[in-house]
């Protein structure tokens, strides 16, 4: 997003409210920023025509990784590092290693996917996530759209976020927030 | 709601019954081929244990009765899971396991037939010598588990009592759910759904300690010496995982021939994830098993999976791995592929017949030995069963609606979205 562009920020008190806002914004032609809210809406991803979230693409390699990293270290220490008979097995006793694998292939999946999700949501503990209204803490659904994005009139967006169920419309800058 | 109804068509009747046709005749061409090719009888005659090709046939009887009363009474599980747990999403594909519990009566009289026509080949502690004196200590000891109150080596009392009831329970519980199922039907109304989540409790309760039981008493015994603490939950793992399987395959046939229009992609979805999940139940189950057997090493418990790693048997130990793990892991991991059926419709018959052949491997090292194989009976007599088991179970499917109209959660499960 272009920093310190101008942003209409569109208030909506009910979800049902907000989902229809933003399939009759949408069909306007006003391109959608981002849409805020206290909790989850169902169908709003379809609602905003997101594509398929690709985390589950991360998860699955994050987990390859545990895989790899748990085998590579029980193989290179029981075998090669510091050998040693245990219960009669070959040093390498591949059954052995498996739940230590499975586990850190568990470990690394669900890390890597939480933290993979903080990332992309801005949610980095050394960052300060933006918030448009502070009461999409609370009870309001925010929708908020890039002026800069948008080649229609910031007075004509405006009027379609009212006509269409939004209970006031603020500018603002990004860098403000 | 419009009713829907399956037609059970002459045509696919007669598939069903070409499909057993085919299984007796590569059955019977199976027995000829092992006869010439074999010889094996001759060779240990004077033995008296020498081995005869019907034995083969025996075990490949047992490994299907388990198989498809696994399927029978798992379909009537899934059902009563729904009730329990009063599920939503599941209003309109219930009817499908519900109906393979029609087998149930069948496969409790085919498995009590089996076991006084042939149970002495099957199972080794029938043989009455062993608790004589001097014989097996190891055996003796387990003998009240199958004689009780009788003396051991004569008539397996509590075995069999055992068997009864479990088929007469899950009968009645099963018979009893149907008939509420379609009272729905024709009243409406809650009542019938409160009362089918009551009995739905108590199968659930009752199935969870007889699935164990009887696993120990028509596989485990098998190696009567052996035991293992897993085998209960390995046994339901193979059951539960063949059976969502084989629904999900009846829902995605249905849907392709135009019916179960109340089952969309979302519904195929949490199918697909059942199946996906509990491959990986199954797996988890059995290298539980196998892990403890391995690492502690001792002799008595190792012999199953020596057994096992025999030449004769290590190929379909390691398939069965493959089919039942790898394949349904990899294959339905991603989202598209548990949401379209030409992905499912592929790779449900192969786990179906993954857990197949997990319970030929349960079974034929311990009844055969060296002298199991696996060639045209073993495919016949799946045949044969399969084909009876599609025959009772697509009939009574056809007897009623697709689905409930009058199911309190039916609405809901329209709208389900995942």
């Amino acid at each position: 997003m272009a920093k310190g562009s101008d942003f209409l920020v569109g208030i909506y008190e009910d979800e049902d409210v907000l989902l229809e806002g933003i399939r009759n914004v949408r069909e306007k032609g006003v391109k959608i920023h981002e849409v805020y809210s206290p909790f989850p809406v169902h169908g709003i991803e379809d609602a905003l025509g997101y594509r398929r979230s690709r985390l589950s693409i991360a998860a699955f390699l994050f987990g390859l990784l545990g895989t790899s990293l748990a085998l590579i270290m029980q193989v290179g220490m029981m075998g090669f590092d510091w050998p040693m008979i245990i219960g009669g097995k070959n040093f390498i006793a591949f059954p052995s290693f498996i739940p230590v694998t499975f586990e850190f292939t568990v470990l690394l999946a669900s890390f890597g996917m939480v933290g993979t999700f903080f990332v992309i949501s801005d949610l980095k503990p050394w960052g300060k996530p933006k918030l448009f209204d502070i009461r999409i803490t609370d009870d309001k659904h925010v929708m908020a759209i890039d002026l800069s994005k948008n080649d229609i009139k910031e007075e004509e967006i405006s009027k379609i976020l009212k006509d269409n169920g939004a209970s006031e419309v603020n500018k603002k800058n990004y860098d403000d927030l | 709601m419009v009713e829907e109804r399956f037609e059970f068509s002459a045509k696919a009747k007669k598939n069903v019954l070409i499909l057993i046709g085919a299984g007796i005749v590569l059955s019977i061409i199976g027995i000829v081929l092992m006869n010439m090719g074999g010889g094996h009888g001759e060779a240990s005659e004077g033995g008296g244990h020498g081995f005869h090709w019907y034995q083969r046939l025996y075990s490949n009887l047992w490994i299907n009765n388990i198989f498809f009363t696994g399927i029978a009474v798992v379909g009537v599980l899934f059902f009563a899971i729904q009730y329990a747990a009063q599920a939503g999403w599941s209003a309109g594909l219930k009817r499908i396991p519900l109906a393979f519990g029609n087998w149930l009566p069948i496969a409790g009289l085919l498995m009590l037939v089996s076991f006084f026509a042939f149970g002495h080949d099957i199972f080794h502690w029938t043989h009455a010598e062993l608790y004589e004196e001097g014989g097996d200590e190891i055996i003796q000891g387990k003998g009240g588990f199958f004689y009780w109150p009788l003396k051991s080596g004569t008539f397996p009392l509590f075995f069999l009592a055992r068997m009864i009831i479990f088929f007469g329970v899950w009968y009645w519980l099963f018979a009893k759910l149907k008939s509420l199922a379609f009272n729905e039907d024709i009243e409406g109304g809650t009542d019938n759904w409160h009362q089918m989540r009551m009995y739905s409790a108590i199968f659930i309760v009752f199935f969870a300690v007889s699935s164990s039981i009887a696993s120990w008493d028509w596989l485990m015994s098998i190696d009567t010496h052996w035991f293992s603490t897993m085998y209960g939950w390995y046994t339901f793992a193979s059951w539960w995982v063949a059976t969502l399987a084989l629904t999900t395959l009846v829902v995605v046939l249905l849907k392709e021939r135009g019916l179960l229009s109340v089952v969309n992609e979302n519904h195929l979805h949490d199918l697909g994830k059942f199946v996906f999940a509990f491959s990986v139940f199954w797996a988890y189950i059995w290298f539980s098993q196998y892990l403890l057997i391995y690492y502690a090493n001792i002799p008595e418990e190792t012999i199953y999976f020596v057994e096992r790693w025999s030449d004769k048997y290590a190929p379909v130990f390691f398939v069965n791995l493959i089919l039942n793990f790898f394949f349904p892991f990899l294959l339905l991991m991603t989202r598209d592929s548990k949401r379209h059926m030409r992905f499912l419709k592929v790779i449900t018959p192969v786990v179906i017949l993954g857990h197949w052949l997990d319970f030929y491997q349960m079974v034929t090292p311990g009844v055969l030995k060296e002298n199991g194989g696996f060639g045209l009976l073993e495919v016949g007599v799946l045949c044969i069963y399969t084909g009876a088991f599609l025959y009772v179970f697509l009939s009574s499917l056809a007897k009623a609606p697709l689905f409930a109209r009058n199911h309190p959660m039916l609405e809901e499960s329209l709208h389900h979205h995942i």
